[in-house]
């Protein structure tokens, strides 16, 4: 197995009294789907808000291309390639295409926009992830479908050079044919080369779409499955805890609500 | 959906594409959509223009023209100076009485003091960027709502004001130049000039935005388009200068067949090139630079520019800086042509400035509007209490007009939007 694009080890996070995230560890390769599974309150969000820069990690070690970084602000972790695409998505409706995709780091010249060349990279990032749901990119996206609106967030995330993608529940809002859009977009993501690592409830579309699958329990990496070599019961019976994990090296034996 | 013959056909368009009837097949589909923007408040204006032309003799002549002009010139600014924070969703209900103080600092500097007209100015201007940097801190980074913030200060600033001014005290503005802003005319030949200028402005960034499109190698408008548009504004620019460049004193009749001699009324007004100076670098700033496009974002979604990496609060704070310090020109602007400040200078005026924004088509909740919208809202606004005064009805009438316009303006908005099917409730 390749070289992950980013490892995480022993990942603690706690806020006052409450431990969340008690030792994790996570792997996420590029060209791959891992997805990121567990039932509410188990941790997903805060490990995903680590990777993002957002809530930095209390102990662990983060190994980006097999070096140890810090992943301390926002900005550390978009100037490494990680980027992430919350549920609600934050877009601005009042705002176009372009204009929402590269809201934050426009393309100047002489002190005024450049709206041709951000035109250009709009179309042309739209165009690598195959989006044909979209007529123009001058749309405003209050006339935009949940899909689209997802989709053009996911192309905002890819429009500097990402290497990892974060999906916050991508497909918690949407229809079945533009579910289906949205896991479509999310394969040629990865197919571009990007580590994708998206976060979902659905294990059905996590079944079509991840190539892995890390089941959090409790603050606990409790399995990392090869998506070909399990099946939907295996998984449920780690996010319910009624599996005990077999590559955790601590037992979770002590956490309460874990039934053998 | 369009059929381009041009180079490489992308698979998702921009709108530039296809030909004249192309773009304006879209243009329609737009407006039938609810993105009407100024459109109405145009069409209200034109329709009391008429009117009023039939209802008054005098309505229609270039001597009121020019006096509507200067009439609304006050409240344009103020209504500019406002749609900066109501972009934001924000209000400010102190402008009108910061211009007011703006305008009583720099009268009275200039009274008592004798300084230099243009020092006491920037010191008026200092005042104005002051208190838009207050208002800014308490919204920004307290977190007080700004209808709040400024009703308190719409209150104290009237206190503030019959502290500068004194006690039912006047003062006449003495600067020359301050009173000529409203009351005097460019000679015929600067007009031109100006207009020449102005004209090629807009032919320069017209030709440099087809410059920029074509290097990044993204469609361009159809190039017919653009002179079109070029033609129409140099030729209703050209009107509107012939016609302030006539004579427009009102004749004096004849005595014996002989027409009695009259002082000539000649040249543009010398607000107007001001109010068109404002006009266009807001909208330059607004359209074309970042600070504007995080101006717009920070209105439609705070949270969406904030995890962009937009410094919300600076824009915040940013917007009433502009605001308040406009305001102080509005005040400058309103002394020159009513010849006094008062302690209740524009007291009364910043709810007719909120009134012009939503008129012309800019949205309370923020996001949505653009600086012209103001302007031609504040013409309407102005025609109205232009035309009534002219036939002679009681001011009654007049604040009634315009409160029907206003809720008519906002209906008409509400009711295309829902005809458009927008999923923006607003």
């Amino acid at each position: 197995m390749d070289m992950p694009v980013i490892e995480l080890t022993d990942v603690e996070k706690r806020f006052g009294p409450v431990e969340v995230l008690k030792g994790v560890n996570l792997r996420a390769f590029a060209g791959k789907v891992t997805a990121l599974v567990g039932d509410n309150g188990a941790g997903k969000s805060t490990l995903v808000k680590g990777l993002a820069g957002v809530q930095p990690y209390d102990a662990g070690e983060v190994k980006f291309n097999g070096e140890p970084v810090g992943l301390h602000t926002p900005r550390e972790a978009s100037a490494l390639g990680i980027e992430i695409v919350y549920q609600d998505l934050a877009l601005c409706e009042n705002l176009d295409i372009v204009q929402n995709m590269f809201l934050g780091r426009e393309e100047t010249a002489f002190g005024t926009m450049d709206e041709g060349v951000m035109e250009r990279q709009a179309s042309e990032t739209l165009q690598s992830l195959s989006v044909r749901t979209v007529k123009s990119v001058r749309q405003k996206v209050s006339s935009l479908s949940g899909g689209q609106r997802q989709t053009v967030a996911i192309a905002r995330s890819v429009l500097k050079d990402a290497k990892v993608v974060i999906l916050d529940e991508p497909t918690a809002a949407l229809g079945v044919a533009q579910t289906e859009q949205v896991l479509n977009l999310v394969r040629r993501l990865a197919d571009s080369g990007v580590a994708v690592i998206i976060i979902s409830h659905n294990l059905a579309d996590v079944f079509k779409v991840a190539d892995y699958i890390s089941v959090l329990y409790l603050g606990k990496m409790v399995a990392e499955l090869e998506t070909k070599k399990t099946n939907n019961e295996e998984v449920i019976g780690y996010i319910t805890g009624i599996n005990t994990p077999e590559i955790s090296t601590s037992s979770i034996s002590t956490s309460e609500g874990a039934k053998a | 959906m369009t059929t381009t013959p041009a180079a490489p056909p992308p698979t998702i368009g921009s709108g530039h594409e296809g030909d004249i009837k192309d773009q304006f097949v879209a243009y329609f589909r737009n407006l039938r959509q609810g993105e009407m923007g100024a459109l109405p408040a145009l069409g209200g204006f034109v329709v009391l223009v008429i009117l009023f032309s039939f209802l008054s003799a005098q309505f229609l002549t270039p001597l009121n023209m020019a006096n509507l002009l200067t009439q609304s010139a006050t409240l344009m600014t103020l209504a500019v100076a406002l749609v900066f924070v109501i972009l934001l969703g924000e209000i400010d209900l102190s402008a009108g009485v910061t211009s007011g103080v703006g305008a009583a600092t720099f009268v009275v500097l200039v009274h008592n003091t004798r300084m230099n007209w243009i020092v006491a100015l920037l010191i008026a201007f200092a005042v104005g960027l002051a208190i838009g940097a207050f208002i800014g801190f308490f919204v920004a980074r307290v977190g007080i709502p700004s209808f709040v913030v400024t009703l308190g200060l719409f209150l104290g600033f009237q206190g503030l004001q019959l502290l500068i001014i004194g006690s039912g005290g006047a003062y006449r503005p003495e600067t020359p130049e301050i009173i000529a802003l409203m009351n005097k005319n460019l000679p015929v030949w600067l007009g031109w000039t100006l207009y020449a200028v102005a004209i090629l402005i807009a032919i320069g960034i017209a030709v440099w935005d087809r410059y920029r499109r074509n290097r990044a190698g993204v469609a361009n408008r159809p190039i017919t388009l653009m002179f079109l548009r070029l033609g129409a504004i140099a030729v209703a620019g050209a009107l509107f200068t012939a016609l302030l460049s006539a004579d427009r004193a009102p004749s004096r009749g004849s005595l014996g067949g002989v027409a009695i001699a009259h002082d000539p009324i000649v040249g543009v007004p010398i607000v107007v090139p001001f109010a068109i100076a404002l006009l266009w670098i807001g909208t330059f700033v607004l359209d074309r630079t970042r600070f504007g496009r995080h101006l717009y974002a920070v209105g439609g979604n705070p949270e969406a520019a904030r995890r962009a990496g937009i410094r919300v609060a600076g824009i915040r704070m940013a917007a009433f800086i502009i605001c308040s310090t406009l305001a102080i020109l509005a005040g400058i602007f309103d002394a020159s042509r009513i010849g006094v400040v008062t302690a209740a200078s524009g007291n009364q005026i910043v709810l007719s400035g909120v009134a012009a924004a939503v008129v012309g088509g800019v949205s309370l909740f923020g996001g949505r509007g653009r600086l012209v919208h103001a302007a031609i809202g504040a013409l309407v606004i102005s025609v109205i209490a232009n035309g009534l005064g002219l036939l002679g009805l009681p001011a009654g009438v007049n604040y009634l007009v315009t409160g029907g316009v206003l809720i008519l303006a906002a209906t008409i908005d509400a009711l295309s939007r829902r005809r458009g099917g927008g999923t923006l409730a607003r």
